[in-house]
């Protein structure tokens, strides 16, 4: 725990807040523009982009040095794909859409 | 060499019960025994709650007519009766009261990693069940326990948001319990326990932990999605604004397939230490029950679009989950296996704790067939949406689940109380949950086979239905006896109970080698484990003089 504080400065915080915020006006200003079948993808990358500096530098993953730390995120993201890719097996196969 | 544990036990002990007294001593407490109690207290009041829709559910189908009560308030009893079972009676009930009691004591340990937090998880319980008691006094929701969109979002009058949030609001209590299990089971157990030696219970509750961690979640964002649209317009579930409404039916159920397991797998922990206790007998196979359990949470994330059948989603992914949920029995039937081949040849006794194990197995495994036939495409289009359904899952949840929860409830009531229940009653009470169980849901199997539609509170079209519609209300009452009568010899035995000794039943594992009721911190000294678990063939049987029979 102490640790981690020596390593993440208050500097790297506010680095990461700002680049939060500038995500977010990055969505605001591309939620004007009208990208057609990219409006979906382009503020899903940017939400995944603003999501992993999240879990890296707040929720301190970046700096782990346990392994079982790891293994959570991996097991987390391992059931978010079951999540979006089994019910891909649904849309991606249905003849009627 | 390893009994050095149990200490010689003076009268009026200092326990967790008697350190101190007062409301505040109870409502800021971070004992995890005490916790545990106020969870009893609270989900006994809310199994109460549900069980009377469920009476008047069942009224009204006494007779074809709908003549009981209205079509819509028919409606927010079957909702109000699923929401108040499974989110606030079912979900907590093994993990949060049993699990909190033993979780710690079973591995050595003085309390929970995070006793503040198990508090507060508490809590979070309590805030939700208020707003769903406050909403159900407003007016009620009338979508279903499943509320799916487009209905919940669009169309339904009633308060839904409030429900959605009370349910948001106990599923982070529900989360908090069992990322504390987690950690705890990680950290905290006594030296030389490793995880070959821990109690199948442990392993139960740790697999159970981690559904709850991974899945809900997923509920908690579908219900702020649902919300989002129903209040601000978003278009996530309705196709015009260019969303999907399946959508819905695949988050819901990510979360709460799973969910069905969060219920049934410390069940099934708590039947594993029955039924090793009373056939005095290692549990056989004890890694492929302890990873069974593991590969339930798993697993049982894979298979959630079963009930999505005839919802219209892709028939090639329909086949894909049909094959799945046939691979998700394949670890219960291994439990099934596993538990008949340690009665084989034990020497079985016949105590109230042993009687809920064994309805367990049984009804359990009704229910879990029942279940395959669901998973196959063919015959699930038949039966869906009827009482088939309510039938199969009423045998694991109720049958499986409630009955798992009764029979802990007795086998450790002697630690929790100190005390011993009158167990003449107690088996009586037991034989009469498990007939008026059967009287209640076995028709159900056979009116949604022969085809009467769940959620229908008229049937005068079918009045042929009405013969076992009565048997199941006649069960209902039944049954509803066999629930009350162990709350009232549990209640008198806290007075007029004997002294329970520190290991009744002469079980093997940690919680029994310190006194009951145990002192706060559980154990004088911190025990060494030395020994596998499930040790039976060290230990003398059971106490027979200590638990008087009434006749
Ligand atoms: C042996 C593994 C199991 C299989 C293969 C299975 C299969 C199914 C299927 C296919 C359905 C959907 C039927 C339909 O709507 O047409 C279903 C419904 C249900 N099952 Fe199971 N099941 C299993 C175990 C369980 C367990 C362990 C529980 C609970 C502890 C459970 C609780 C439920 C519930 C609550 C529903 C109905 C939900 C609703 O529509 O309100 N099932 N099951
Ligand atoms: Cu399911």
């Amino acid at each position: 725990m102490s640790e981690h504080s020596s390593s993440s400065p208050l500097k790297m915080y506010f680095a990461v807040f700002f680049a939060l915020l500038a995500g977010t006006g990055l969505t605001v200003f591309a939620a004007t523009l009208d990208l057609g079948p990219f409006n979906a993808p382009v503020a899903l990358t940017i939400a995944t982009v603003k999501a992993t500096l999240v879990a890296l530098f707040f929720m301190h993953v970046w700096h782990a040095s346990e392994k079982l730390t790891k293994l959570v995120v991996i097991g987390a993201l391992f059931f978010l794909l079951l999540l979006l890719g089994l019910t891909m097996t649904d849309y991606a196969t249905r003849p009627w859409s | 060499m390893s009994m050095e544990i149990a200490i010689p036990k003076p009268v009026e002990r200092e326990n967790y019960l008697n350190k101190e007294y007062g409301v505040w001593s109870w409502l800021l407490t971070t004992d995890h025994k005490r916790i545990a109690l106020l969870y009893l207290i609270s989900i006994t009041f809310f199994f109460f709650i549900g069980g009377f829709f469920a009476l008047l559910i069942r009224l009204e189908l006494l007779t074809p007519a709908g003549d009981l009560v209205q079509a819509d308030t028919y409606n927010k009893l079957f909702t109000q009766h699923g929401m108040v079972m499974i989110f606030f009676f079912l979900i907590p009930s093994i993990p949060a009261v049993l699990g909190n009691f033993l979780v710690p004591m079973m591995i050595g340990a003085k309390d929970l990693a995070f006793p503040r937090i198990n508090l507060l998880s508490w809590y979070l319980y309590i805030i939700g069940g208020v707003m769903m008691l406050h909403c159900m006094l407003i007016g009620g929701v009338d979508t279903g326990w499943t509320f799916y969109a487009p209905f919940s979002t669009n169309f339904t009058n009633s308060n839904f948001i409030e429900a959605g949030l009370a349910i948001f609001v106990a599923g982070f209590s529900s989360i908090l319990t069992g990322l504390n299990f987690v950690v705890t089971i990680h950290r905290m157990r006594a030296p030389g326990l490793t995880w070959s030696r821990l109690p199948l219970f442990i392993w139960a509750h740790y697999a159970t932990s981690i559904i709850q961690l991974l899945g809900t979640p997923v509920i908690a964002v579908t219900i702020v999605l649902v919300a989002a649209e129903r209040g601000l317009h978003l278009g996530i579930f309705d196709p015009k604004l260019g969303g999907d409404p399946l959508l819905f039916q695949h988050l819901f159920w990510f979360y709460s397939h799973p969910a069905v397991y969060i219920m049934i797998l410390p069940a099934m922990g708590v039947v594993t230490e029955i039924i090793a206790c009373f056939s005095r007998k290692r549990i056989f196979g004890y890694s492929f029950v302890a990873f069974s359990s593991i590969a339930i949470a798993v697993f049982g994330f894979l298979v959630w679009a079963h009930h999505m059948f005839v919802a219209g989603m892709s028939v090639y992914a329909a086949l894909v989950f049909s094959f799945l949920s046939y691979a998700v029995a394949l670890p219960s039937a291994i439990k099934v296996f596993n538990w008949t081949a340690t009665l084989y040849k034990g020497s079985i006794h016949y105590d109230a704790p042993m009687l809920y194990a064994f309805g367990f197995l049984g009804l359990f495994t009704i229910g879990g067939l029942t279940g395959l036939f669901l998973a196959a495409l063919g015959i699930d289009v038949h039966v869906t949406d009827t009482y088939f359904v309510v039938a199969h899952f009423h045998y694991i949840m109720v049958g499986g689940a409630v009955m798992g929860y009764l029979g802990g409830m007795h086998f450790w009531w002697p630690k929790i109380s100190g005390r011993l229940y009158p167990e003449g009653w107690a088996r009586l009470a037991a034989l009469i949950v498990f007939i008026g169980f059967n009287l209640t849901f076995f028709p159900q199997f056979l009116l949604g086979y022969l085809g009467m539609p769940r959620r229908y509170y008229d049937y005068s079209h079918m009045p042929e239905f009405q013969v076992l519609n009565v048997l199941s209300t006649a069960g209902a009452t039944v049954l509803g006896v066999g629930y009350l009568l162990p709350m009232v010899y549990f209640l008198w035995s806290m007075r007029y109970g004997k002294p329970a000794s520190d290991n009744p039943w002469n079980a093997a594992g940690l919680e029994w080698k310190t006194a009951s009721p145990p002192p706060t911190f559980n154990f004088d000294e911190e025990p060494i484990v030395t020994w596998e678990a499930y040790n039976y063939e060290e230990l003398d049987a059971p106490h027979k003089q200590e638990v008087p029979v009434a006749r």
